[in-house]
């Protein structure tokens, strides 16, 4: 998933870490490519723009490397630097950072249905009580994969319009590959308040791919422009 | 809610269904609720279809771009390294 670029590329933390005490400027650049994307990912939900996202991992690297000394391989390399990261994020030329720890920044993040409730059948229906009204269709399988062409700019500009904390950790998960547990710790959340950020955030994604393909008539009475002949689909559920 | 409703007994509804499926696809439903959900998907194909959806995207971001730091910042980080490391 990530890189292997470099040519110490071959050896995980531990021994990248090993060779950077010993002052191997090789290992020392193989783990800030390494590293770099998630904690690029990580410090754009505490900063309000990639500039200063890009700052704070620099002094983040630059703060570990001073302190490397002090780190006792207690916890993982990753989970250090993290908690680095977090830190300076939170604090240092306060204007433009957040205080609040992540979970705070999560807990102010609108929650919507994954799905639009206009999309079910109401709750009193007499046989089908909340099944589909308008159910998703199937998308269509470009050859280039589900992110072929067109497709890969709607999940991307969705992505980049994800309230903050939903985008890190759907970047963390489903782009960077990491498991939920590596998530909880590095973002200090727990197990139940990932899984409610990576449901609301696939969810999202998942309604803008649905919207690009059409592949569903937008419900009549869903507030905007309604473009579409009348007599659509309304009925169906019946 | 539902659970009043005497036709509707243990079956779970599509409007809940979806709010369950991050949980399901994460193995984290509890044995009787995963058994209500996966007896949903077996009677219902609009579902089937939905959970299919979410596991695609979640499948498939893993070949998006990720950012990385520029050049002349990691070339600023080397060079801190070479001068701490030199002493």
């Amino acid at each position: 998933m990530a890189n292997g670029k470099a040519q110490s590329g071959g050896l995980d933390d531990a021994g990248l870490l090993a060779r950077l005490r010993a002052g191997d400027e090789d290992a020392f650049a193989t783990l800030v490519e390494r590293h770099s994307p998630a904690m690029l990912r990580v410090a754009s939900a505490y900063v309000p723009s990639r500039a200063v996202a890009e700052e704070v991992v620099q002094e983040t690297w630059l703060a570990a490397m001073r302190g490397l000394d002090g780190f006792e391989g207690r916890s993982s390399l990753r989970t250090w630097l993290f908690g680095i990261l977090t830190n300076l994020a939170m604090k240092g030329g306060a204007k433009e950072r957040r205080s609040a720890p992540f979970s705070a920044l999560a807990a102010a993040e609108p929650d919507r249905p994954a799905v639009e409730p206009e999309r079910f059948l109401p709750e009193d229906h007499e046989r089908w009580p909340g099944h589909w009204a308008l159910p998703p269709s199937r998308w269509p399988t470009p050859e280039e994969g589900l992110l072929g062409g067109e497709v890969r700019e709607v999940v991307l500009a969705a992505i980049e319009a994800l309230p903050a904390a939903q985008r890190t950790v759907i970047a963390l998960r489903d782009v960077e590959g990491w498991s939920a547990e590596e998530v909880c710790e590095a973002l200090d959340i727990s197990a139940g308040n990932q899984r409610v950020l990576l449901h609301r955030a696939r969810s999202t994604v998942r309604a803008a791919i649905e919207r690009y393909h059409g592949a569903v008539e937008r419900p009549p009475a869903s507030a905007g422009v309604t473009d579409r002949a009348p007599g659509g689909t309304k009925g169906r559920g019946n | 809610m539902s659970a009043s409703d005497p036709n509707r007994g243990d079956e779970l509804a599509c409007r809940e269904l979806v709010e369950l499926v991050t949980d399901y696809l994460e193995g984290a439903l509890p044995p009787a609720e995963r058994e209500r959900f996966e007896t949903h998907l077996t009677e219902c194909p609009f579902c089937t279809e939905y959970v299919e959806q979410m596991r695609a995207v979640s499948g498939s971001l893993g070949s998006l771009p990720e950012p990385a730091l520029p050049p002349e910042r990691r070339e600023e980080l080397l060079s801190a390294f070479r001068d701490l490391f030199s002493r």
